[in-house]
Parts: C-alpha cells; structure tokens; sequence
C-alpha cells in the first residue's frame, strides 16, 4: 500500500501551489480558485487520514470522511459568496484586477 | 459536539448583550439601505447562532463548521453597503484573507486528525498524549499542526501577522458592523481559543513536550507594540479605533500565555469591560456620522462646547481604553499584568506596559479635539434625543462601576473552573 505520508506530502504539495497562487495571482477570481485548491488538498488530507486509520473502538476513523464532506459544503457555499462580493466590486469599481483595488490604504 | 457549561454560558450572554447594542445601534443608523433591513437583522441573528456554537464547540468539525458559520455571515455584513465602493474592497478583503487563514486552518486541523484518529478534543488529548510519551509522533509535528490551528484562531482575534483585513474592514463596514466584530467577534474567538487550547493540549504531559506558549508570548507581544503604533497616524476614528481594538486583542493574549485561571479569569472579566467601553465609543461614532456625516478627526472638534454629555462619554470611553483609573479598562489591565507578573513574564508585562503608555496619544489626540480645539464653522449645539442618552448611558455607567462591583469578578472565576488546568 502507498504509505500515508505520500498522501500527506501530496497535499502539502497542493497546499502550497494554493498558497502561493493566492499570493501571487493578480486576477481576484484566480485567487478564488486557489483559495479552493487549497480547500481540496485539505480535503485530500482527511481522506487519506481517515482510510489509514484505526479509530476510537472497533471502526475506522471515519470522522475524516465527514469532515472532508463538511468541506466540501463549505468551500461551495464560501466561493458562492466570493463571487458575488466580486461582482459587487466589479459594478463598482470597474475591475477584478487586485492591484487596482486600492482605496483603503495605510 | 457541544458542551454546555458556564464557559459557555458567561460568552454566550456577552454575544447577546454585544447584538443587543447592534440593534439598537443599527436603528439609529443612518448608512442602511433601506431595503435590505430584513436581511440585515436575519445575518445579524444567524451571526449570534454561530457564535453561540463557536463558544461551545469541543470537536474540531464543529469548531470549522462554527467558525465559518461567523465567517461567511461576517462576510456579507461587512460589505452592505452596496454602492460604497470602499465597502466593497473591504469586503473583497476580508474573505479573501479569511479565507486563506480558515483553510490554513482547516489543514492544522486535518493534520491533529491525522495523528490522533479522532475529532473530538478531549480524545486528541489523550491520544496525543499516549503517542508522545511513546515516541512515535515528533513533537515537532503536533507544534506545527498547532501554529497552523493558530493562524486561523489568530486570524479571527486579530493578532499580528493576521490582523491586515482588520483596519480595512473596520472602516468599510457600516458602524454597527464593526463594533459588533470588534466586540463579539473577538470574544467569541477568545472562548475557541481558550476551548480548543487549555483544554485540548493543557494538560501537563502534553506541555513538556510541546510549549506552545513560547509562542502565544511572543505574538502577543507583537500585537501590542504593532497595534499601537500603527494607530498613532490615524486620521479616521473608526480606523483608528481598529488598530486600538488589535491592540486589546494583544493585552488579552497575554493573559493567555500563562497556564493559569487567573490568566484566563483576567482575560474574561477583560472582555467585560472591553464590550463595554467599545460599543459606547462606537456609539459615539455613529451619533456623530449621523450628525456630521464624517468619521475623520477633524468633525469631533469642539464638542465639548456643542454636545457636552457626548463629549464627556467619550472621553470616559477614551480614557478608560487607555487604562487610567478610576475606570473599568484599569481594573482588566491591572488583572491582567498581575496574572503575568505572578508567573514571571516580566518582559511580556513591559511590554504590555510600554504600549498603554503609547496608546495615551491617540486616545487623547481625540479627547483634545473635543475639549481643547474650537469647532468649525458650525457652533451649533447638537441636541440628541432622551433615548440616545439612555443607551449612552448603558455603556458609560457600567464602564465606570464594574471595577468598583464584585459579581463580575466571581462571574469570570466561576466560568473559569470548567476548563481542565493544572
């Protein structure tokens, strides 16, 4: 069997490409989407965790996978959210691009 | 899931003192689009609900599902001002940096689960416990699934270097909004922090291996010193009023570090007080945006001579933020330095204390252009309505006698004596 820390190391891998597309992303609905990525390589993570395993008593630790199912539900509903913050900005300011959005300043 | 206990109990009725005021203050506010007033009092109510079950959660689902629950409300309440284009960014702002520190987060989470097998708090304990005893998990692997854990809790608390959507926020949202996060939100924050810490990694064992309050020291301090001095050039009340509000978040943090129950009970009685003096300067805030439509410096000028009671309220909000004497903001401090100052924090204790010094100047700088500077062009005396007194009075009274009355006190070390410490 693939050991867990490959599924772990993958997500971490992920985690990071989410991060640093977060970071560096000019693009407000790029952001988003890595924003999900990094959602999805948590998710990756409980999974993997919850196969692997032996939980409390006679049965898998399958807390993970409901935990991942949870995530899921809330990562819909937050990109749902970050959309329509966005179109509200796009109507008001005239962009999506990051860099241009800078009224509130120091 | 959920734990029912004083713990909860003592935050869940701060939460609704915190939505009363809200509602109070939103009825007087005049930014609210008027169409929108169904939805915005439904998110306001749905916003309490999460925070009720963030104060109780002892399972890491619920403490996610809570604490996104209060996110994604916060989201939208921080951004209803719909053709404000300020309202807009800081509301673009917060999720997406919301967003990254909850999943930063989630990813602690999953790795504490990974170790441990099992969601719920009190079996990580003892699981993580038997496996560093054993040896076969690196402490060094429980501490960085904590800081990951911490990033998000940090995030919601607004401490350094999570605090960057806070002064944004604070002054795109409409005034309600940002007493109410200011206040409820920071406090619902505290009761997950003190939850999933002290009593899922507190017990001794567990902390010889791993000191996660090295760490907690440290970031409390930063949030003191940079909370503060990032406040001395604000122009903008609510702005400033943020930074001010991350550097609270700070002095609380320090009651933390300590494994203590006077720590803990010292952070609890501090957010009493600190409900109290924020939401009456935040009403201030929103009397005089209603009266001047500005939230600058410059239309607090001369108030005293135009609206004396406010003035005076005011700076008894101000002074009591600083931490003078006789008010209630010296009596959290005093318990909060005492507690830091029986374990032997000194460094931590000075610098908490050469930051109250600091924050003086900005808080005065206002209390200056009220009493000390002559107003505009406008001499008018600003006549407020009997209510207005009487909810300004809400807040005034009890920021001058909770220090002086002994039930908060014995309030704060009762809820206290739930969490397991050594």
């Amino acid at each position: 069997m693939v050991p867990l820390l490959y599924f772990q190391l993958l997500s971490v891998a992920l985690f990071g490409i989410g991060f640093y597309g977060v970071l560096a992303r000019r693009s407000a609905v790029l952001i988003v989407l890595s924003i999900e990525l990094m959602l999805n390589a948590v998710n990756i993570n409980l999974i993997a965790a919850a196969s692997y395993l032996n939980g409390t008593g006679r049965f898998a630790a399958f807390d993970g996978q409901i935990i991942a199912i949870f995530v899921i539900t809330v990562a819909a509903a937050e990109v749902g959210l970050a959309f329509a913050i966005i179109l509200r900005m796009y109507r008001n300011r005239g962009t999506v691009n990051v860099d241009e959005i800078n009224l509130l300043k120091w | 899931m959920i734990r029912l206990d004083v713990f909860s109990s003592f935050f869940k009725v701060l939460l609704l003192l915190a939505t009363a005021a809200t509602i109070l203050f939103s009825l007087r506010s005049e930014e609210l689009d008027a169409r929108l007033k169904g939805e915005y009092y439904a998110l306001l109510l749905a916003i309490t609900f999460g925070m009720f079950l963030m104060t109780s959660s002892t399972n890491l689902l619920m403490i996610f599902i809570s604490l996104e629950m209060v996110s994604l409300t916060s989201y939208i309440l921080a951004g209803f001002l719909t053709h404000n284009p300020r309202a807009s960014e800081a509301a673009f702002k917060y999720i997406t940096f919301g967003a990254v520190a909850s999943g930063t987060m989630l990813f602690g989470l999953s790795l504490l689960f990974g170790m441990a097998g099992s969601g719920d708090l009190g079996q990580i304990s003892v699981r993580l416990t038997e496996l560093l005893a054993s040896g076969e998990v690196a402490p060094l692997a429980v501490l960085i699934a904590i800081t990951f854990v911490l990033a998000g809790v940090g995030y919601k608390i607004a401490s350094v270097p999570f605090h960057m959507w806070s002064p944004d926020v604070y002054e795109g949202a409409p005034i309600p909004i940002t007493a109410f996060l200011s206040v409820a939100s920071k406090s619902a924050g505290f009761a997950l922090f003190i939850r999933f810490f002290y009593s899922g990694f507190g017990n001794s064992e567990l902390m010889q291996a791993v000191d996660w309050t090295f760490m907690l020291a440290i970031v409390s301090a930063l949030t003191m010193v940079v909370g503060n001095l990032a406040a001395l050039p604000q122009q903008n009340v609510k702005r400033l009023l943020a930074y001010s509000s991350i550097a609270h978040g700070g002095y609380l943090l320090m009651g933390a570090v300590l494994l203590t129950s006077e720590g803990i009970g010292a952070i609890l009685f501090y957010l009493v007080v600190y409900l109290f003096m924020n939401l009456g300067a935040f009403y201030v805030v929103v009397l005089i945006a209603n009266e001047e439509g500005s939230e600058m410096i410059e239309s607090y000028r001369g108030l005293a001579s135009r609206a004396p009671l406010v003035a005076w309220a005011m700076a008894i909000f101000l002074f009591s933020l600083t931490g003078i004497p006789p008010f209630a903001g010296f009596f959290g401090k005093w318990l909060l330095f005492a507690a830091v100052l029986e374990q032997g924090y000194y460094w931590l204790a000075l610098v908490g204390l050469l930051s109250s010094v600091v924050s003086l100047y900005y808080y005065a700088r206002i209390v200056k252009a009220m009493f000390l500077e002559d107003p505009g062009e406008e001499t008018t005396q600003i006549s407020f309505s009997t209510g207005t007194f009487a909810l300004l009075s809400v807040f005034v009274i009890p920021t001058i006698l909770i220090g002086f009355l002994n039930i908060f006190y014995t309030f704060s070390n009762i809820s206290v004596s739930v969490i397991p410490m050594q």
